[in-house]
């Protein structure tokens, strides 16, 4: 068994960031672990632009981005390990990975940063009627194909789900010559962000259908041929007669985005409403020295917050390695209140925190003209108007530490409308 | 009155447009010049890939430096389909200058070695 005082378990830039966040801060014994043969995860498919605005002040695109990081951790051999896929952590922190060069090995940790990204909800995991041809993949999955091999995955495509990858797609299809009949999403809103429905749907005329949904899909010969969609009322229940059927061979499917976080289904720890592990204000999770960041955390559409977040991460995994960590003094449980659909982290030890605390939530639906209130037990201690509040934009408010007194048990986070 | 989202940046404000070309409801003041931009000629970033003559990256990533006409996208993807680029590719390399006539080179995204 080898010893490493910092290992990072996935080498996107949740990865990258952490890992060159704990160096800076003076620990250079680090090893990161990459499945795939490159490091930079998602990003390497995501060409198009939009990326670093927060971090670098310019507009990059995802490869442009991620090189950046991979170059400072090149410069810096910061040791990684490509081709090494994880397979388990065990509570006293020992990480097995296997590759091809090294075999089965085990490294003894005394930090953990999990940094494994998302997965994407695909065709078993939503219902959908009628045949199960080929011909529907998920919208990352065409991304892959198209983006970094050339290949385009069908010329008269519907997209079910509204979030920003299907958006994206849906201009990438069309830019290379493929016809797409439209987007339908079941909510009366979009799950991505305004400027993606503006340049990637209404600059090229694609229909959004929303409060719709796909009610069947029709193969022949055991190809798609067909998809049926309908309109849902408020209880998400098909209305009838408002079917519309559209001849393709593709569906793509952009509905949601998951932590792939199986590395920690066999610890002894509790999952937040993110789907990802209870993390405290240092992305620590309930075993002490495991920590986590990035999209394995919560979802994120900014690869800026999850730099961020990750040197959050790193932050507090160079507190736990210098001892600085006390895990003692008052405890909070921060928990998502009135019109919240979740917050992060979700545990707050007081005397560990840095000076200013930080919130990070998402509305669980959209709302116009709202005060978003900080509470701690009875108490406001931060107030902020909002014109509007939608889901798809992660919110971030950061609050003095000073302001909270250190007395009740719970933090709270929710939305009033303004009369 | 115009109403317009800015796609400058992911914080997507709505914005206002007078017919004197005032904005409002732009939270910088690069919102300001995207509407002007979008009402008088609208521009786009294109982002694509190109052909690579390699079994292991098959594709490199490319984008136009500064955004392009609108109107020039479809046009300008027919040219950028035609490329191959050979090893090693650097980022910020020209890939195709002055695409279309419109003084806007295309430049890979992408460092590829093998
Ligand atoms: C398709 C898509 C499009 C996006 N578009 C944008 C955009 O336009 N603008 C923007 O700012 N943000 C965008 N994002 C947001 C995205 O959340 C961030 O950009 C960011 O890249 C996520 O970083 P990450 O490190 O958390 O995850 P990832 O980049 O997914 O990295 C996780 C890494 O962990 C590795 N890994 C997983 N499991 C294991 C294991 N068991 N062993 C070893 N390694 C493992 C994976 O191979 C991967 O390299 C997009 C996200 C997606 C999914
Ligand atoms: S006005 Fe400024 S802040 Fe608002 S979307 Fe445009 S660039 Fe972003």
């Amino acid at each position: 068994m080898i010893n490493k005082k910092l290992v990072i378990i996935g080498g996107g830039s949740a990865g990258m960031a952490s890992a060159l966040e704990a160096y800076k801060q003076g620990v250079t014994d680090i090893l990161i672990l990459e499945k795939n043969d490159y490091l930079g995860g998602i990003l390497n498919q995501c060409i198009h632009n939009g990326f670093g605005l927060h971090e670098f002040n310019e507009e990059l695109t995802g490869p442009e981005f991620m090189s950046r990081f991979s170059k400072a951790v090149n410069d810096n051999h910061i040791s990684y390990r490509l081709q090494s896929n994880v397979l388990g952590i065990s509570k006293d922190k020992v990480v097995t990975y296997s590759n091809s060069y090294e075999g089965l090995v085990e490294v003894k940790a005394e930090a953990i940063i999990l940094t494994t990204g998302c997965y994407e909800r695909n065709a078993g995991a939503i219902q959908i009627a009628g045949d199960r041809p080929s011909g529907v993949y998920t919208a990352g999955q065409a991304q892959l194909y198209l983006n970094c091999y050339g290949y385009l995955v069908g010329k008269k495509v519907f997209i079910l789900g509204s979030g920003d990858i299907g958006l994206i797609m849906a201009r990438r299809m069309t830019l290379e010559g493929a016809k797409v009949l439209g987007v339908a999403e079941l909510n009366p809103y979009s799950a991505g962000l305004n400027r993606n429905i503006v340049q990637c749907l209404q600059d090229f005329n694609i229909p959004l259908y929303l409060s719709h949904t796909v009610k069947e899909v029709k193969g022949k010969e055991g190809h798609l041929e067909k998809v049926v969609i309908a309109k849902v009322d408020e209880k998400f229940a098909f209305i009838p007669g408002t079917e519309v059927e559209f001849d393709v061979d593709t569906l793509l499917l952009s509905v949601g985005l998951i932590p792939n976080c199986d590395l920690l289904n066999n610890l002894p720890l509790s999952f937040s409403k993110t789907r990802g592990p209870v993390v405290s204000q240092d992305m620590e999770t309930e075993i002490e020295g495991l920590f986590s960041a990035g999209n394995v955390l919560h979802v994120h559409d900014l690869v800026d917050y999850v730099v961020e977040e990750a040197r959050e991460a790193a932050n507090g995994a160079v507190k736990y390695l210098n001892g600085k960590l006390s895990h003692k003094g008052h405890i909070y449980d921060v928990k998502p209140g009135n019109g919240i659909g979740y917050v992060v982290p979700q545990k707050i030890y007081l005397e560990d925190a840095n000076d200013k605390l930080v919130f990070k939530f998402r509305v669980a639906h959209p709302f116009k003209d709202i005060n978003i209130f900080i509470k701690e037990g009875d108490n406001v201690v931060k107030k902020l108007f909002k014109p509007a509040i939608i889901p798809s934009e992660m919110e971030i408010v950061r609050v003095d530490k000073a302001l909270f007194k250190g007395e009740a048990k719970e933090i709270s986070v929710y939305v009033e409308e303004r009369k | 009155m115009k109403e317009l989202i800015c796609i400058t940046c992911p914080r997507g404000c709505h914005l206002k447009v007078d017919d004197n070309m005032n904005v409002t409801g732009n939270f910088c003041p690069r919102g300001a010049k995207y509407a002007v931009s979008e009402l008088t000629h609208p521009v786009r970033t294109l982002t694509s890939t190109v052909k690579v003559d390699s079994k292991e990256s098959p594709r490199c990533p490319v984008k136009s430096k500064d955004p392009l006409p609108k109107e020039t996208i479809f046009k300008a993807m027919e040219e950028i389909n035609k490329v191959t680029l050979s090893l090693p590719v650097h980022i910020g390399d020209i890939v195709i200058a002055n695409i279309c006539g419109t003084g806007v080179d295309i430049v890979a995204t992408k460092n590829i070695s093998k």
